[in-house]
């Protein structure tokens, strides 16, 4: 076999899974329209004055783009927890640790970017303006790879459990209270004529700090989990 | 002489110890609580500024110590099951669990009740409050964890990577909310109590006193019933006294 560098291998997995995910549509679809409706309920729910709505929007689109990652975040580890590749990756010779950190940059491709993706259109519902989007839009790119990444401890560590979905968002939503605080944040300072900067340096930071330990943690999660 | 400090690290050892150390932490918990709460209700004088409504801080305060240092122990507790694979240490991991949430609850309802005639409202989403709550949660997750895995070797394993993550993330929390708070609303009312009364000092450290107490005795005797459950076809079980007389009460 011929040896594999650390950036080809996290591709490869990263492609795997996107190709998976590719071959079942469906799945990445209902993360999405589930996170669309859960934003357009909210003005049903309080009533349609926009100066309301204006000041909610940020805390509102952050919060559902909280629960509609941690719908999606069961689907992590499962299907390959299911057909046994899980266990191979364990036995491969590569550090689990990359390969972790692969699923997980596939997860974020296929649930966070999405989201911050479309979130624009939602925030154009409540009427927000476009600095305020596009501020959104860089919390959402810089927060929504933190929630896959502690996301992936909670799914490690609930693999294969009964009632896995609800317990990993009972693990994971306290941890990511932070992300939530800084990322609706960053868009409410702007509107509030402040700048963003504390906020998304906070939120870069988070990012980092989570990217050098949680595909670590998350692989001795997996450990735990499968033996 | 040489000690062996491991020998207690056995099951089957502290089992028995555990036994005999529970009425020297119950005794005492229950008195210092008894002198606490007299003290603090007939002999602390009222206070200037809030009459008779700040002596909920005497169990209050005790209170959101115990659940904040209990969730450090418990993870230490963790941390080292999971290092030396020491049963114990997960068993009292899983021991405390249960009473740090209820020193949280505690903490969050009595904070409540002082709030409402204080602060006109029974919930203020105040820096202190809040990240309290996210404590219960984090409690609540850990429990729940550990619940619903069956296989124990696991659900320790698990649920001390989960008390590792959240005790690595509260002061990242912490801090969070309290930044998040001070965007959002102007500072509370702020408890300034520096010069406070002799008497109170005395049941609030009676009051504290007694909740470690409380605390160990009621973890101790926790962890006398996970060991008991863990190791009920054990033969040393079966021996035990109080457990022969179960049995033969029931056959």
């Amino acid at each position: 076999m011929k040896k594999m560098s650390l950036f080809g291998l996290l591709g490869l997995v990263v492609r795997r899974d996107l190709l998976l995910a590719m071959r079942r549509r469906a799945d990445v679809l209902t993360t999405l329209i589930f996170f669309v409706m859960v934003v357009s309920l909210f003005p049903l729910g309080v009533g349609p004055e926009m100066d309301m709505l204006r000041k909610m929007a940020p805390g509102v689109v952050w919060v559902a783009a909280l629960l509609a990652s941690m719908l999606s975040l069961p689907r992590m580890f499962s299907a390959d927890y299911a057909d046994g590749t899980l266990e191979q990756m364990m036995l491969a010779p590569q550090s689990l640790s990359v390969l972790v950190l692969g699923k997980i940059v596939a997860h974020w491709m296929l649930s966070g970017l999405p989201l911050a993706l479309i979130a624009p259109v939602l925030g154009l519902q409540f009427d927000m303006s476009a600095p305020a989007l596009g501020t959104l839009v860089l919390a959402l790119l810089l927060g929504t790879p933190v929630l896959s990444m502690i996301g992936a401890i909670g799914a490690a560590l609930t693999l294969g459990l009964r009632g896995g979905g609800v317990l990993v968002s009972l693990l994971v939503l306290p941890l990511c209270i932070p992300v939530l605080i800084f990322g609706a944040g960053a868009v409410e300072a702007v509107t509030s004529g402040m700048s963003a900067a504390s906020n998304l340096s906070f939120l870069g930071a988070f990012m980092l700090f989570a990217l050098v330990f949680t595909p670590f943690v998350a692989s001795q999660a997996l450990r735990i989990s499968m033996e | 002489m040489a000690i062996n400090w491991f020998k207690y690290s056995a099951p089957t050892t502290f089992y028995g110890l555990a036994g005999k150390l529970i009425p020297y932490f119950a005794w005492p918990a229950a008195i210092l609580f008894a002198i606490g709460i007299y003290i603090g209700f007939f002999v602390a004088p009222t206070d200037a500024t809030q009459s008779e409504a700040y002596r909920i801080i005497f169990l209050h305060v005790p209170a959101s110590i115990l659940s904040m240092f209990i969730y450090l122990i418990m993870a230490g507790y963790a941390a080292l099951g999971l290092i030396f694979n020491t049963r114990l240490s997960s068993m009292m991991a899983q021991a405390l669990a249960p009473t740090g949430a209820l020193f949280a609850f505690v903490s969050l309802w009595s904070g409540a009740l002082w709030g409402k005639p204080m602060w006109g409202a029974w919930w203020v989403w105040d820096a202190r409050l809040t990240s309290e709550l996210i404590l219960l949660f984090l409690y609540l997750g850990y429990i729940a964890l550990h619940a619903s895995i069956e296989d124990t070797r696991r659900a320790d394993k698990a649920s001390a990577l989960l008390a590792i993550v959240g005790s690595v993330n509260v002061p990242i929390i912490y801090f969070s909310v309290k930044w998040w708070n001070t965007l959002h609303q102007g500072a509370t009312i702020k408890m300034s109590g520096t010069s406070m009364h002799i008497a109170m000092q005395q049941a609030m450290f009676a009051v504290m006193a007694a909740c470690w107490l409380y605390a160990i005795a009621v973890a101790l005797a926790r962890v006398r019933g996970i060991i008991l459950e863990r190791e009920a076809n054990t033969q040393w079980v079966n021996d035990l006294p109080e457990v022969k007389q179960m049995n033969g009460e029931h056959s």
